[in-house]
């Protein structure tokens, strides 16, 4: 019960806008964002930030943050994002994408982006689907997953294989830090937000491209409930899609020592 | 160590994410729908067992939950 000798430890951060979000109950995209927004406070940026949006579910992520946002076409975040932190160094500029927009449409952006070494941070929400167009099947949709377009189950002879982006970006020689995390548990969530923490200090000293790709879940696409989506994660997900460090310039090792 | 939590009703979704990750069991689902079609998540801890071990706000995909701990005593200082 609460008492008056009482002092509050955890609120809601700042950054959160008190609208309330269009998300399904028990997906983690609100977990990530609260990181975000829980870094931002953290680092007290929150007056230099400059957000793209992409398109998917995290297309509202404007109403949800409380600071400057802009929203890119589908997949064309990063390449949004590269004008904006050209035009202006001094704010911190971050993207927020999900893996139809990351890795689909948008793979070339990204692509670039890292290898040119933007000095830019970008959040990748990986939960394997198209969740805001009705669940089909995207480059990271696990093998054998049913999907509203692969009913049957992803056949990789006829579909292809799921792209791992951080290790495929994790090669390029323009990227700083590249890391696999995941929002399945207590535990991974505060790994999650050490990650996000160090990709926007990677940002603030000019160290280059971070991307932190988190391991999300899609309960209502998945045809699961809250907490066997998470289950989901861990044990089908992290197997295929490791989680760990990729890519960690040394200027930003020294960062977290 | 003493704590306690709150949970905003308004933008709790039911998911139930924050019951199951509880080690001391003193959340629940109501059995009633709130204005926006949920079933919230209740705080109810009569034997004061909550530790404020944060779990549940760290896990909450709303943001809804604050919590709260006891103040910790000033320690004794030998003269």
């Amino acid at each position: 019960m609460l008492t008056d000798s009482m002092r509050t430890v955890y609120e809601r951060p700042l950054t959160l806008t008190p609208a309330l979000t269009h998300y399904c109950p028990g997906c983690t995209h609100g977990v990530i964002h609260r990181l975000v927004a829980e870094v931002l406070d953290e680092l007290n940026v929150r007056e230099q930030t400059i957000g793209v949006a992409s398109v998917g579910c995290s297309v509202f992520a404007y109403n949800y943050f409380d600071c400057d946002f802009c929203e890119a076409a589908h997949g064309r975040a990063p390449a949004m994002a590269t004008g904006v932190k050209r035009v202006h160094p001094d704010k911190i500029v971050f993207t927020y994408q999900g893996d139809g927009d990351l890795a689909s449409i948008g793979a070339a952006e990204i692509i670039h982006a890292a290898t040119r070494g933007e000095n830019i941070t970008v959040i990748f929400v990986n939960n394997g689907v198209y969740g805001m167009t009705g669940g089909q099947m995207a480059p990271t949709t696990l093998p054998g997953m049913k999907t509203t377009s692969s009913q049957g189950g992803r056949d990789v002879e006829t579909m292809g294989y799921p792209i791992r982006m951080s290790e495929l970006l994790a090669t390029l020689d323009g990227a700083s830090y590249i890391v696999r995390r995941s929002a399945h548990d207590p535990g991974h969530i505060n790994q999650t937000k050490k990650a996000i923490k160090t990709a926007f200090q990677t940002q603030q000293r000019q160290m280059g491209f971070a991307l932190v790709e988190i391991l999300s879940s899609c309960p209502v696409n998945w045809n699961m409930t809250p907490v066997d989506a998470l289950c989901h994660i861990k044990e089908k997900m992290i197997p295929y899609f490791p989680l760990g460090d990729f890519k960690v310039a040394e200027s930003v090792k020294l960062l977290k020592g | 160590m003493r704590g306690a939590i709150r949970i905003d009703e308004n933008r709790c979704k039911g998911c139930e994410l924050c019951a199951v990750v509880c080690p001391k069991q003193v959340i629940e689902i109501a059995d009633y729908f709130t204005a926006r079609g949920y079933r919230p998540a209740l705080y109810n801890d009569p034997q004061q067992r909550c530790t404020g071990c944060l779990l549940c706000a760290t896990i909450c995909p709303d943001a809804a939950i604050t919590v709260y701990r006891e103040a910790r005593a000033e320690r004794a200082v030998s003269v």
